[in-house]
């Protein structure tokens, strides 16, 4: 096992640049995970380390080797696709024992390995068994057994749970994680699903439009974002955003919108700028009677242990993690305030967030 | 209303208007090769017999005439004879004629195998390689390759035969195993390149890129991943080859003689007294259709599944 590093890692398609001079250090033994929408380019970065595309500028380097030109077969290290590419004309022991062959390892070594891999992911029942009679989660265990017979140096892995059922998907971001704990590998792993990413990662990059915006552990990133996209993309739902438009100073204590006194943070950095806008988690918002932000309810979803609550204002939507017992109806006129001084600015113009008192508690 | 089949399933009388059809042309088909069958076992005087005898006495006569060449000689001659020592030697005697010796059948025969074999396989890997590339590979002018490639079938093959001719002259490769299986690989090759492509571009291509991750080169992960995956493709594709290289006969009239020539010109020359021996050409062709046949059906499960092969994204 060995540390993973990105230097100004660039690639172009054509006009299009996919990734954009990022630079990322993955550690020793470290559950990394690469997280954004479609088409951030956390894929194609999984797939420059793996060799399945070259960088048009950049380094990659793997321990202390520098790999970024080097083929897939020459770089050690394991991937696990979204759909498994097991190789259909192959039962589940030659699909383990195929990484094997290629390193010219004897036959009772390549046996022991298949078993042992087989016995740690519990499919030694099935080793005779053909992949079509597999269900999904037998497919992605095999695919995993696949990864690590070889014990490589790193592994790869992309949305490897992107296809299984919602049920499935929890048991196996268990198992994975109980794995990785087990074998101490590195990984890095891409998904678009943010509660995924909290769950499994050590730390996790926030990637958009081709750009690395933050890479942190999960609980900085949830309550510490770099920008106002990472604060939207983390967490379910989002964090709220209210525009403002006045600067902000370091004295300032309370934020005055629409007669509704918001307290802030002590704030660290400034914006003189006049287009700032401020964050604020919906778990961090309440409902009330009097002294809030005038609006009316919009949608209300169940989600068994408590209630978010959409409501309409002026400011635009506001989502509200509610208590259960808060009973409400459609289009009935509601208000709401901040129960806290739980709030991030941002500038308007870079869209950064601006360091302040609650965003230091969670520097490392 | 009857709600016992579901509103997709054809009425039960277009199935059997389907059943009857293809019964009606599956007659219609088989009724120049029974009948080519049954002239293999009719002896030379049923076989042109007017009007036609469709109920026969059984013999093998045509397919000894087939493989061996035979002299008339006279009553005295043969009674000076030792005692035939096998059942095709008294069927020649009783006739009248003593065996001379083995006919060309045999090495036109192997000549057909040799040259049918070689070219399909020729055919198909060549063309697996280049449909490889082409479904994989940012190949300058991919485009304008593949219609020129396609555009080589556009002209009967025959046209080219007078320049062929002399090119073959020139590089001594007329009369030659291996000008044949040129000539007709370069032929099926853009059929197989066109069909090949096809069932490369249905393979994921995360296939080969595990495979190369697992340590295997792309050139390894073709033959260890890719091409157990296209045989489907490639049994249709050799399927297809096979049948035009082992029926060609314009190219084989043209270009060979003795060497390298192969079963269908040889076929309708077998003469015997008194002009064409009927029983002997349709032996000679029962034969020649049986390794066509047999590759079919071996490959058939493969054929079907290919040709619906993508048809449905699984």
């Amino acid at each position: 096992m060995s540390k993973i590093k990105i230097v100004n890692l660039q690639k172009s398609f054509g006009d299009f640049t996919a990734v954009k001079n990022s630079n990322l250090t993955i550690n020793d033994k470290e559950f990394f995970v690469l997280l954004g929408p479609s088409g951030c380019g956390k894929t194609t970065t999984l797939r420059m380390i793996a060799g399945l595309e070259l960088p048009t500028s950049g380094e990659i380097y793997l321990g202390e080797e520098e790999v970024g030109m080097l083929r897939a077969s020459e770089r050690d290290i394991a991937f696990v696709f979204q759909l498994f590419a097991l190789y259909p004309h192959m039962n589940v022991k030659n699909n383990l024992s195929f990484p094997l062959k290629m390193q010219g390892y004897s036959r009772s070594e390549i046996k022991t390995r298949v078993e042992e891999a087989a016995k740690l992911l519990r499919i030694d029942h099935i080793l005779n068994s053909n992949i079509s009679s597999l269900s999904g989660g037998d497919r992605q265990r095999v695919a995993l057994g696949r990864a690590l017979v070889r014990r490589p140096k790193a592994f790869l892995m992309d949305e490897p749970l992107g296809t299984l059922d919602a049920e499935f998907r929890e048991l196996m971001c268990l198992e994975l994680k109980k794995l990785h704990i087990d074998i101490g590998a590195t990984t890095v792993y891409v998904t678009h699903d943010q509660l995924e990413a909290m769950s499994l990662a050590d730390r996790i990059a926030v990637m958009d439009g081709g750009e690395i915006l933050q890479a942190d552990e999960p609980s900085v990133i949830y309550n510490k974002p770099a920008t106002k996209f990472v604060a939207s993309f983390i967490g379910s739902p989002g964090m709220n955003f209210i525009s403002i438009d006045q600067g902000i100073s370091n004295e300032q204590s309370t934020l005055n919108i629409e007669g509704t006194n918001f307290n802030i943070p002590k704030q660290y950095e400034i914006s003189k700028g006049k287009k700032n806008s401020f964050g604020i988690r919906p778990e961090n918002l309440s409902l009330t009677n009097e002294g809030g932000l005038k609006g009316s309810v919009f949608g209300v979803e169940y989600l068994g242990s408590r209630k978010i609550v959409t409501i309409k204002t002026n400011f635009g939507e506001l989502k509200v993690k509610t208590d259960i017992s808060t009973s409400v109806k459609i289009n009935e006129n509601v208000q709401v305030k901040p129960s806290n001084d739980n709030i991030i600015i941002f500038d308007g113009e870079t869209d950064k967030s601006l360091k302040s008192e609650f965003m230091n508690k969670w520097q490392k | 209303m009857d709600t016992s089949r579901s509103y997709l399933e054809p009425s039960s009388f277009s199935k059997k208007l389907a059943a009857t059809i293809i019964i009606v042309y599956t007659v219609i088909t088989l009724i120049p090769i029974s009948w080519m069958v049954m002239t293999s076992f009719k002896n030379v005087n049923s076989a042109i017999s007017y009007p036609p005898e469709v109920l026969f006495e059984p013999s093998l006569e045509g397919y000894v005439n087939l493989f061996t060449n035979r002299s008339r000689q006279s009553q005295e001659y043969l009674d000076s004879l030792p005692a035939p020592e096998t059942w095709y030697e008294e069927l020649v005697r009783s006739r009248e004629m003593v065996i001379t010796g083995p006919s060309k059948f045999l090495g036109r025969y192997s000549n057909s195998m040799i040259i049918g074999f070689g070219s399909t396989f020729a055919s198909v890997f060549l063309g697996a390689l280049a449909a490889y590339a082409f479904s994989r590979f940012r190949v300058p002018l991919k485009d304008d390759l593949l219609f020129f490639i396609l555009s080589t079938r556009m002209f009967p093959p025959i046209a080219v035969a007078v320049p062929i001719f002399i090119m073959y002259r020139k590089l001594g490769l007329g009369d030659t195993h291996l000008g044949m299986i040129i000539l007709y690989t370069v032929v099926n090759l853009s059929l197989a390149v066109w069909l090949l492509k096809g069932f490369m571009d249905e393979i994921p291509k995360e296939y080969e890129e595990a495979a190369m991750i697992d340590g295997y080169s792309r050139l390894q992960a073709f033959f260890k991943v890719v091409l157990p995956q296209a045989m489907t493709g490639i049994a249709a594709t050799a399927i297809f080859c096979m049948i035009f290289s082992w029926n060609e006969y314009a190219f084989a009239v043209l270009l060979t003689q003795f060497n390298a020539q192969t079963a269908p010109p040889f076929i309708p020359t077998i003469i015997g007294e008194g002009g064409l021996d009927w029983p002997a050409i349709g032996a000679g062709t029962t034969l020649f259709l049986l390794p066509v046949m047999i590759f079919t059906i071996i490959l058939r499960k493969h054929l079907l599944r290919g040709i619906t092969f993508g048809a449905v994204r699984k």
